[in-house]
């Protein structure tokens, strides 16, 4: 079962192509990792999909509805991380979870029985009258992404989640993706970190608005002959002819 | 409607969670009014006066020597001739001069006309305005006990006059404008911030991928400083009322209503900042700038519109806050009806209705 499908996906501001004709089709369950350099149109194409923008061109599904016509339907269905941590810093740990739930219709029963479920698996269960400001980033970040698929959507997007935590860190992190896969939920991340390639199923590489390449991490990197993924990435990011910001 | 519930109550908790809001929302109004307050009742004692007195009779006579002897005045100058009353003024230590008709008594008792001019200095409107208060007074007391058998033979005017700013249209009108700049900082300058700052955090983004409708976030954003702008409204009022002794004069409910319109425009332009900047700096700026200091300044609130420059009388017609203060003043000091400020009302009302349609459209806008 596909989750999301997209043709020749385009998006222009003006005489700029931010994207440029992309194709791409994830399945259910997957991890799909959205690689690219800084303006090579990530967040633009990210933004479509998640109903935040209309493409110019190209047609697109997201969770079985169209992304021109039916972004409501789509809000409803999709959980989104953005890369700044974007929780209420001045509210508590429970209220943020309640806030967000709330948005996304849970009856408050299930919200009470599922924060407790959740606040015990995260191990957060002592800090959950804690204001988020006070908790360290790692925290934050497990915390945001627990938050965007507490409603379960049919799929995640993730746009750069372990930007500033160390190793350790975003490996727990990483933990918590695969427990959401397994799961069935499907996981749209974008990441600056090579070594998080590797642990996606799939992962595709814009440069200058364009796919310049699909596929497993393993299949990627003997198509490039390279033995890891920042090789691989290097490669094509070379190639680049827009300047990243 | 659960999912908004749920939003007003998360604006609340960013409001009472943060100190500086907090003081901003209680104590500044509180603050504002005690400074406009006490900067306009500050007690005057000792001014100097000059009086002419062409009659000199018993009538007039009797009514300088209270003045004299009254803690309040200090008789500097009996004057020879009207010519030297610019003279006197001019000379700068004079805060009054008083002037008496000819054969004041005897008009008083036949003709019924009897006047006493007082000439203050307007170029210091509060002053001018506490010291004829105090020399009327002082001169209907002394009528009082000189015609205590025959009351109705008081017919004596009093004519105060002030030299240099006749209109003296603001001086006392101080709580109206109070009222003006407090809500027009709470609804514009803190909604604006306050979505401002979750463009800054990221937060909003997040909210325009949930299912959460635009208009809805921003309703959401609304609806606590329009609570919040009710609360220092009525602040006001019950300071001003009690604490200040300033009544109101006129109907509560007109006083209300002109109010609750301002507010819903306060809160537009407030929305409409925020669409435009998406930095709490820029938007602290843009409503500090451009809404708060021609509030101040063109409103009339501290300074009478009509003594202003052409050009500048016409921007204060754009000023939200004017028509607002001139509404207030009329209900509240003069105590006229809801019909004398139809006008007021029907502007302030379109400046709402054509501010929420834009900021809703630009809302939408920002959205791709």
């Amino acid at each position: 079962m596909t989750v999301i499908t997209a043709e020749n996906l385009t998006k222009r501001f003006g005489d700029f192509t931010a994207v440029n004709h992309i194709s791409f089709s994830i399945k259910r369950g997957e991890i799909f990792g959205f690689l690219g350099a800084n303006g090579a149109g990530k967040t633009s194409a990210m933004r479509m999909l998640c109903g935040l923008s209309i493409p110019t061109e190209g047609t697109g599904h997201v969770a079985g509805f169209d992304i021109y016509s039916q972004t409501e339907q789509i809000k409803k269905n999709i959980g989104y991380m953005s890369q700044r941590f974007s929780l209420y810093e001045d509210l508590t740990v429970k209220e943020n979870i309640r806030l967000f739930a709330g948005i996304y219709g849970i009856k408050s029963r299930e919200i009470a029985s599922r924060t407790d479920a959740l606040l015990q698996k995260l191990g957060f269960m002592s800090e959950r009258n804690t204001l988020v400001q006070r908790l360290p980033l790692g925290w934050k970040q497990k915390l945001s992404f627990s938050v965007a698929i507490f409603h379960e959507p049919k799929l995640v997007f993730l746009d750069e989640p372990t930007g500033g935590v160390d190793p350790a860190t975003r490996r727990q992190f990483w933990e918590l993706i695969y427990d959401a896969a397994e799961r069935g939920i499907t996981v749209f991340v974008t990441t600056h970190y090579m070594d998080e390639a590797e642990y996606c199923n799939r992962v595709s590489i814009m440069v200058d608005g364009r796919i310049e390449a699909l596929d497993s991490p393993r299949n990627l990197r003997e198509q490039f002959h390279s033995n890891s993924m920042d090789g691989v990435f290097q490669t094509l990011a070379r190639a680049a002819v827009r300047k990243g910001d | 409607m659960k999912q908004f519930i749920a939003f007003i109550k998360k604006e609340f908790h960013h409001i009472f969670r943060d100190t500086w809001t907090m003081v901003i929302l209680l104590l500044l109004p509180i603050l504002m009014l005690i400074l406009f307050g006490y900067a306009l009742s500050t007690e005057i004692k000792s001014v100097n006066i000059a009086i002419y007195d062409p009659s000199k009779d018993s009538l007039s006579e009797e009514i300088i020597r209270k003045l004299e002897s009254s803690e309040y005045f200090n008789i500097i100058r009996m004057l020879d001739s009207p010519f030297q009353i610019e003279e006197e003024f001019q000379a700068g230590n004079t805060g009054m001069v008083l002037v008496f008709c000819e054969n004041f008594y005897k008009n008083t008792l036949s003709k019924g006309d009897a006047q006493i001019q007082l000439l203050t200095d307007g170029s210091d409107p509060n002053t001018a305005v506490t010291i004829t208060n105090y020399a009327s007074g002082i001169i209907k007391s002394v009528m009082r006990k000189s015609f205590a058998s025959n009351p109705d033979a008081i017919r004596v005017n009093i004519i105060t006059k002030l030299i240099y700013n006749p209109e003296m249209k603001s001086a006392y009108n101080f709580v109206p404008g109070v009222m003006g700049m407090v809500i027009m900082l709470i609804c514009a300058m803190m909604t604006s911030i306050s979505i401002a700052r979750e463009k800054e955090t990221g937060t909003m983004e997040i909210l325009l991928a949930s299912p959460m409708k635009p208009l809805l976030i921003i309703l959401s954003k609304a609806v606590p400083y329009f609570f919040l702008s009710c609360i220092n409204l009525l602040t006001i009022l019950l300071f001003s009322v009690f604490l200040l002794k300033v009544p109101i004069a006129g109907s509560l409910i007109a006083l209300l209503t002109v109010s609750l319109v301002y507010i819903f425009v306060s809160l537009a332009i407030g929305l409409l900042i925020s669409s435009i900047t998406s930095s709490q700096l820029v938007a602290l700026l843009l409503s500090g700038m451009a809404l708060m200091m021609p509030a101040i300044y063109l409103s009339g609130m501290i300074f009478p519109i009509e003594n202003m420059p052409r050009g500048l009388q016409i921007v204060a017609q754009i000023i939200p806050a004017k028509w607002y203060i001139v509404a207030a003043r009329n209900i509240m000091i003069k105590g006229l009806g809801f019909s004398s400020i139809l006008k007021e009302f029907a502007v302030l009302s379109g400046m709402a209705l054509i501010l929420i349609t834009i900021s809703f459209k630009k809302f939408k806008l920002r959205l791709e």
